[in-house]
């Protein structure tokens, strides 16, 4: 199936400074994308090249079979597009705001998703009467109100409390079962985890990884993290290594071990603990986050 | 078609929601022609000739000129143009449509102050309504197409501010509205050419009012309306989404083109 969207060789530059430098990736039908990078990475430079709003200065992008350069008119009914500061005019309404943006979409206002976001009790509240978290989800409403093919959401969640989040991955995860093709860029690592099925880490203007959060994961140091607290402290005073242990301390009231081998640590700590007749509180096993692989690559400059 | 009408009832209600804009469109002109009607009329009678025209004047140059290229340079810098773009909103809406609303609240004033001039003030009522009408559409059109080219080619709401009081000090002392053209010294008189201002008054005065007139009247409304046209082409050809962007389709500086119709007037008007 034909990709989404589909970057190549992609450059942008602003005077002097490369903000992206040849990247490639794309996007297939049906998947949550995420594009992740520190601040500066050029998340943002591509993003608004992807949307037609900035000309690339080098490659090939590509939405839906349509350069967004060349035709940004005929990609405005197919995608629908949260802005990272999504300006609307300070004093129009969430309703006249739907209105007039479906009017341009050529479609019914969508008032249902106003009620949806929980906005239907500011629907007659000015822009600039609402909160942070509120413009967010009036921005997302009006992204997808036209019922768009690919969804470009710059760091949705930004400023969005807890519950609010969660509705808003709802949502995502309910576009994305109805077929719709989400590219997402976000600094939040846990968010990606949760909702991307693969993403690309951007880092001074180029990919320095992409594969699923699993996969990416899974090709850091692959370290699994085993902690352990008991009643009487005895990890707290034991000398010898665990099998597999390449690093072990100890933090508060855990003993923490770094395994290449979680399944024998797991088992010679239990034996430990249970020869020693102390009592097991509580024991995690954690594989490494996307968030702490995320930092890894960042910290290495990129390399892998 | 359903698009205009929801983007022109948004922006005629922001004239009406917005502090500055009310000010600039309705409270400032009519407030300034009230006094003007009450106090300068019993000062000098000859004024009552052109009080009409030079009220319509200060109400469509205080709500183009002073009120509408700031909201302009506000929403582009804010990146409002940036979501209208990629929710497929024109450029041109983006122009026209604050255009037209300013015009149809400049138009409520000017009609407001028409009718009053005469009965309440004594101001010199129009020989040809018809006329007086069409060079008060010809005006604000005009002055909306000024407008819009100053909110374009300013960097900020202080440049528009020194941009519009530019054209709007210069009107309101050498424009033939405060005091006839026939007054000024003949160097002034052709700066006063340099003035939308001054083509409109002889428009007004020459075909509406049946007064003699310096600038052939129709050659005046022409000219007046080449301005606007020329303005609006400008304003439309050096349209920027984004203050961001980098990318510019003209060098402002080309907004010194407007000048070519009203040059023009001073050798031919």
């Amino acid at each position: 199936m034909e990709a989404v969207v589909s970057v190549k060789n992609f450059r942008k530059v602003y005077g002097d400074f490369t903000a992206v430098n040849d990247i490639s990736f794309e996007v297939e039908p049906g998947e949550i994308f995420g594009l992740l990078g520190p601040n500066g990475a050029g998340k943002t430079s591509t993003l608004e090249c992807l949307e037609g709003i900035r000309r690339p200065d080098g490659g090939s992008l590509q939405l839906l079979g349509i350069d967004p350069s060349r035709e940004p008119g005929k990609l405005n009914s197919l995608i629908g597009v949260q802005l990272q500061t999504s300006g609307l005019p300070g004093n129009m309404t969430v309703e006249e705001a739907m209105r007039f943006f479906c009017a341009y979409h050529r479609v019914e206002p969508r008032y249902d998703l106003i009620d949806r976001l929980e906005l239907g009790e500011k629907r007659k509240s000015q822009y600039h009467q609402l909160s942070t978290g509120q413009q967010r989800r009036l921005a997302l409403a009006l992204a997808i109100a036209h019922q768009p093919q690919l969804v470009i959401l710059d760091e949705p969640t930004a400023g969005l409390d807890v519950g609010s989040r969660a509705r808003l991955h709802e949502l995502m995860q309910e576009l994305k079962s109805a077929g719709t093709s989400i590219l997402l860029a976000t600094h939040d690592m846990a968010e990606a985890e949760k909702m991307t099925d693969r993403v690309a880490i951007l880092l001074r203007g180029q990919v320095v990884a992409t594969g699923t959060p699993r996969e990416l994961t899974a090709t850091g140091s692959g370290y699994t993290k085993v902690s352990v607290r008991t009643e009487n402290d005895m990890l707290h005073h034991n000398g010898h290594i665990f099998p597999g242990v390449s690093q072990q301390i100890l933090k508060e009231e855990y003993a923490i071990y770094f395994s290449k081998d979680p399944g024998p640590t797991v088992s010679a700590v239990l034996a430990y603990i249970q020869n020693k007749n102390d009592h097991l509180i509580d024991l995690r096993v954690e594989r490494p986050s996307l968030e702490e692989r995320f930092l890894e690559i960042t910290e290495n400059g990129g390399a892998q | 078609m359903i698009a205009f009408r929801n983007h022109f009832a948004y922006e005629f209600k922001t004239g009406l929601r917005n502090s500055t804009s009310l000010l600039m469109n309705y409270l400032f002109p009519l407030g300034f022609y009230a006094m003007m009607g009450a106090v300068m009329v019993k000062i000098n009678p000859g004024f009552g000739a052109v009080l009409a025209p030079a009220m319509i004047l200060v109400a469509v140059m205080a709500s183009t000129l002073l009120g509408q290229p700031g909201p302009l340079v506000e929403a582009r810098d804010a990146g409002i143009f940036r979501s209208f773009k990629i929710n497929g909103v024109p450029a041109i809406s983006i122009l026209a449509i604050p255009m037209l609303t300013t015009v149809f609240h400049a138009l409520i004033a000017s009609t407001i102050i028409a009718l009053t001039a005469a009965p309440i003030f004594d101001g010199a009522a129009p020989q040809n309504w018809a006329m007086f009408a069409l060079l008060t559409l010809v005006t604000t059109l005009s002055f909306g197409s000024i407008g819009a080219l100053i909110g374009v080619i300013s960097n900020g709401v202080r440049s528009t501010v020194l941009w519009s009081q530019l054209i709007f000090l210069p009107s309101m002392l050498l424009g033939g509205m405060m005091m006839p053209l026939d007054m000024l010294p003949e160097s002034v008189r052709s700066f006063s050419g340099l003035l939308p201002t001054t083509y409109a008054m002889q428009a007004f005065s020459g075909l509406a009012f049946n007064q003699t007139t310096i600038f052939n009247p129709v050659v005046s409304a022409l000219v007046l309306a080449g301005t606007g046209l020329m303005a609006f082409a400008l304003a439309v050809n050096l349209f920027n989404w984004d203050s961001k962007n980098s990318t510019h389709r003209g060098h402002p500086a080309m907004a010194a083109l407007v000048f070519v119709p009203l040059i023009l007037g001073i050798l031919f008007a």
